[in-house]
Order: structure tokens, then C-alpha cells, then sequence
């Protein structure tokens, strides 16, 4: 047997046993898929049965979305968040990181810095007063609250700062002496060769919107303006027992990230690789 | 002469057009810039600044402005005397071993998936899929999956012959871990995803060399690839370390910080201290200590790295 069949061999094995444990690794989403399906009384039977034998997943999902339970409602309230918070995101980030990395003026070092410092504080440690600000000027238990709070982001700015960078100063230069003012180079040359960098942002963007808990919670107060996530465990506290229709409605809340995020998945890795970002 | 005075004149008109170009300049790019500024201003800056003066305060939301009452250090000499809060400090520096023990996991799959197994992208999505699932969702299914009594968990350990299985989130000495079990699997992708950037960053003529010179895997391992990916490791362990102290939203949805305050961490402690008690003042001294961690630790990010990383 000569090496490479050997280096095959050991692959494959290495590959065999990798599998099991990415299997391992999803099993709550293939238990949590599977018990969606299940009429309640066989949510708990053991040993587990990986195929229903009852299938009730019509019924589940009608009684999650179109029940009491509204998700329809919570839904579009997130659907809204998170959509708005991602396109005015964008905008702003990438005006600051163009501002920051291709337009030459004394400050933009030590603004840049300033912003960056804002990053290492934590969220938490600036949640009252930013409630106090919000119910003095009337931001709170707002969509428009909560889009404000989200669409400021630093590792945004510093992420696509990193990709501006990369743009080679030549194209500006070029341009400048065409006579085109910076935000002509900005609109026309310099965001469309980023593209790809902003679309990255853009998903992890919405992602890490349509998963945030802890803003909803504090800044939400109205039961119709709540988003998906604080309803999931309000209903999942209102439904108690009721695991086979609160998997239902945990599948629902997951499924947009799921095909969000398959379908730019290898740009949400290239993106989180290079900009080394966590939200 | 004449040539002399053009040649000076010019020089002028230059410098004059250079400076009101340096002023467009920066007008553009204040106006680039202002609208972050502006957010991170209004949102973060002054609040930050307002934290820290309220946490010399004693103030129920309830009472008004008029409520408010100046105390001095009286919120920090109070905390260091309250049992909850050392509590959730503890807790915050024992969930700090999650931390390791998901780099060491991660670095492990990155470099099996680099360079040993067959369909990268497949293992890429699978172990990244529980960072981009919302962690709502995610701890209301571990919260079934760990249901004392008939969970599918503890079905399983009774099956396999252990009778009597931990009660994980209702169990105050299991609490913990269990939080902390589920925080490794969600932070695997995104440790492994930065790591196996690392790796590929690695020169592979090192690794031809030690070739060349009959080194072993394991050779290979503790002298190249390790610590080539010092710098990347320490990345990971700086971000992961802060974001242990910013854990809140499985404390809230799993346990509440609860059974009897086993899984109380200092955002939670002072979530509830401010929103559900009101007391303001006493909260924000609390987050004026957790200001102190982070910046510790950022602090000591900078004299440590110069010690042991190599670039």
C-alpha cells in the first residue's frame, strides 16, 4: 500500500468520526426539529423516536402561528427591527469607515480611537441610563427605540474600516483629480467595490438583530410591539408543558437565521475569519 | 527677479489651495464621520459618564428626580459587603473556565477540518450553526433537554445505568456547569472559524522544513502550529474572557440566576437590582465595577502580549 492510499484511508476515518460528532453537536436542533413534528403525549418517550408516530406538524405550527399566541405579529415585528436596524447599519458604518480610512483630516485618528474605546464597554454598564434617556425623549417601547439603539455599531465601522483600507488610494486619487467630491467617490467607487464586505456585515448584522434579547426586554414594553425572542419565552412560560408546541415555535424563530444564513454562509465565515468579530 | 516673484507668487496660491483643500478635507470628513459620532455620543459616551455619577447615588426610579440622593462611596462600600453580589463575582470568575476549555476544543476541530477530513464546508456549518441560532430559542430547547425527571438527557444517563442523574438546571451545585456546558457549544464556531483563519495564515514552507528534518506530528504540533497560533489564541482568549462577563440572556431565559443564586453573574445581579428593585443608584455602582473588569483585563491584554506572543 503506498502512502497516499494510506493518507486517504486516514481521512476518511478522521472524516467518519467527525461526522458522528457533528451529529453529536446538533443533536438539540435535530431533537428540537423531530419534537415539532410530535403530538405532545410522545414528546418524552424512551427510547426517543427519531421518526413521529403520530405526525402532528400541521396542527403544531397552526396552533404556534395562528393560535393565541400571534406569532404572525411578532414575526413582522421582528422582520421590521431587524431589516431597518441592518440597512441604516450599513449606511452609517460605512460612511464612518469610509470617513475614517480614505478622507485625509487631523482629527480622524483620535476620533477613530474614541470610537473603538466605546467598544470595550459593555452594554450593561450603559443600560440606565439609557433607559432614563429613552423615557425622557419618548424613544421608549418604540420600534424606532430599538432600531436606534442597534444601528450605531462600532465593529461595523471597524470591520468595514478594515475592507476601505484594502481599496487602493489610487482610484480616489484618480477620481479627485476628475474633479468628483468624496461623497461622488464614495457612492460610485468606493461602496460598490466593498459590496461583498458591506453584505457580510449586512447578515451578520441581522442576525445578531433578530437575536437580541436583552434590548427587547428592557426597551419593549407594549405586548404588540414585542419581538420574536422575548415572545418565545413568554410563550414558552404561557404554554408550560406544552414542549411539542413550544419546539414549534422555537423552529419558527430559528428558521429565518437558518436560511439567512446558509444562504451567505461561506461570507459570514470569510467575514467573521477576517474581521474576527463576535456579536 | 520677475521669475523669482512668480515662482514665489505660485507658491502662495499653492499653499493658499492646498489649505482650503485641507479644509474640505476634514469638512468631509467630520460629515463622513458625524452620524456614528453622533450614536456613539448620545448612546454610549454620556451614558457611560452618567453610570459612573449615578453610582454615587442613592435613587429609586420610582421617586423622581427629586429622589435622588448623593452618598458618595457608600453604593461600593455596601457592595463589597453584599453576599449576592460576591456571589455573582465568583460565579462570573468560575464561568471564566468555559473559556479554555472552548479554545482548546475549537483549535482541536480547526485542525482536524484544515487539514484532516474530507467536506470542510459541511463541518464549517454544522459547528458554527449554534453561534448564528438565537440563544433564546437554543436555551428553551436545552432547558427540555434537561428536565430532571424526564428529560431525554437523564433518560439516557438512567439507560446507561447511572439511577440517580444530576438535576443539571434545578440542581444549585450542577446549575452552573450546565450553563456552562451549553456556553462551550455555542462559542465552538465561533472559536474554530477564527482559528482555522489562524492556521491558514501559517507559512506551509515551516512545515515542509520540518518535514525535510523528520519531525513527527506531535513535533510538528508543539513547534510550529502552536505557537503560530499564539496570536490568535490570545485574540480568542481576551474576547471570550470579556464575554464571559457580559452573559446575560441564558441567565435570564434558563435560570434567573437561580436555583438560590448558583447562577447569579454580575449583569444579571444588576439587571435585576435595576429594573426589577428599582434601586438605580445601587445598580449602577455595580456596573461601574463591571467598567473596572473589562478595562483591567484590556489593560492587561497589553502588558501580557508583548510577554509570550509571537507574530
Amino acid at each position: 500500500m503506498n502512502s497516499t492510499t494510506l493518507e486517504h484511508i486516514r481521512k476518511s476515518i478522521i472524516t467518519l468520526i467527525m461526522f458522528a460528532g457533528s451529529i453529536l453537536f446538533l443533536m438539540p436542533f435535530i431533537w428540537m426539529i423531530v419534537t415539532s413534528f410530535k403530538a405532545e403525549s410522545e414528546v418524552f418517550v424512551y427510547p426517543m423516536q427519531w421518526i413521529p408516530h403520530e405526525w402532528r406538524a400541521i396542527e403544531n405550527y397552526k396552533e404556534v402561528w395562528l393560535g393565541e399566541s400571534k406569532f404572525y405579529l411578532y414575526y413582522w415585528n421582528s422582520i421590521k427591527v431587524a431589516v431597518l436596524t441592518t440597512l441604516i447599519s450599513c449606511l452609517i458604518s460605512s460612511l464612518a469607515a469610509y470617513g475614517f480610512s480614505k478622507v485625509q483630516f487631523k482629527a480622524s485618528k483620535w476620533l477613530f480611537l474614541i470610537v473603538l474605546v466605546t467598544y470595550m464597554i459593555p452594554t450593561q454598564a450603559v443600560l440606565v441610563p439609557q433607559f432614563i434617556l429613552y423615557r425622557a425623549i419618548g424613544l421608549f417601547d418604540s420600534h424606532l427605540g430599538l432600531v436606534a439603539l442597534g444601528c450605531f455599531s462600532v465593529l461595523g465601522t471597524f470591520m468595514l474600516r478594515q475592507f476601505f483600507m484594502g481599496l487602493h488610494n489610487d482610484y480616489i486619487e484618480s477620481a479627485k483629480i476628475d474633479g468628483a467630491g468624496h461623497f461622488k467617490i464614495f457612492y460610485f467607487i468606493a461602496l460598490p467595490l466593498v459590496r461583498p464586505a458591506v453584505a457580510t456585515y449586512a447578515i451578520l448584522r441581522f442576525i445578531w438583530t433578530w437575536n437580541d434579547y436583552q434590548n427587547p426586554l428592557i426597551f419593549i414594553r407594549s405586548e404588540k410591539l414585542l419581538t420574536l425572542q422575548i415572545a418565545i419565552q413568554k410563550f414558552t412560560s404561557m404554554s408550560g408543558e406544552f414542549y411539542s408546541l413550544i419546539m414549534a415555535g422555537t423552529v419558527s424563530a430559528i428558521l429565518p437565521l437558518i436560511i439567512v444564513f446558509i444562504i451567505g454562509q461561506k461570507s459570514v465565515i470569510e467575514g467573521i475569519a477576517v474581521g474576527g468579530v463576535k456579536g | 527677479m520677475e521669475q523669482q516673484a512668480a515662482a514665489v507668487n505660485a507658491k502662495v496660491t499653492t499653499r493658499k489651495r492646498s489649505r482650503s483643500l485641507q479644509k474640505g478635507e476634514t469638512l468631509a470628513g467630520f460629515l463622513f464621520v458625524s452620524p456614528m459620532l453622533i450614536g456613539v455620543s448620545v448612546l454610549i459616551l454620556l451614558p457611560i459618564l452618567a453610570t459612573i455619577v449615578l453610582s454615587f447615588a442613592d435613587w429609586n426610579f420610582v421617586a423622581g428626580w427629586n429622589g435622588i440622593k448623593w452618598t458618595g462611596f457608600e453604593n461600593f462600600q455596601k457592595l463589597f459587603h453584599d453576599m449576592q453580589f460576591i456571589r455573582s463575582v465568583r460565579n462570573n470568575l468560575v464561568f471564566l473556565l468555559a473559556v479554555p476549555i472552548y479554545m482548546i476544543i475549537s483549535m482541536i476541530l480547526a485542525i482536524l477540518i484544515d487539514k484532516y477530513v474530507y467536506a470542510k464546508s459541511y463541518f464549517k456549518i454544522a459547528y458554527f450553526m449554534p453561534y448564528v441560532s438565537s440563544i433564546v430559542a437554543v436555551a428553551v430547547v436545552w432547558q427540555v433537554l434537561f428536565q430532571p425527571s424526564y428529560g431525554p438527557i437523564n433518560e439516557f444517563l438512567k439507560s446507561i445505568g447511572i439511577s440517580d442523574p444530576p438535576k443539571w438546571i434545578a440542581d444549585p451545585n450542577f446549575a452552573l456547569i450546565s450553563i456552562m456546558m451549553i456556553t462551550v457549544w455555542t462559542s465552538i464556531g465561533f472559536n474554530m472559524i477564527i482559528y482555522i483563519a489562524g492556521l491558514q495564515s501559517i507559512p506551509k514552507d515551516l512545515y515542509e522544513a520540518a518535514d525535510i528534518d523528520g519531525a513527527n506530528t506531535w513535533t510538528k504540533f508543539t513547534k510550529i502550529t502552536f505557537p503560530m497560533l499564539s496570536s490568535t489564541s490570545f485574540f480568542l482568549l481576551i474576547t471570550g474572557i470579556i464575554s464571559t462577563f457580559k452573559v446575560f440572556d441564558i441567565i435570564a431565559v434558563l435560570t434567573q440566576g437561580g436555583p438560590i443564586g448558583s447562577t447569579s453573574m454580575m449583569v444579571w445581579y444588576l439587571y435585576d437590582t435595576a429594573f426589577v428593585n428599582l434601586k438605580i443608584g445601587y445598580a449602577s455602582s455595580m456596573a461601574t465595577v463591571l467598567l473596572l473588569f473589562v478595562l483591567l483585563i484590556t489593560w492587561g491584554q497589553w502588558v501580557a502580549q508583548k510577554k509570550w506572543v509571537n507574530y
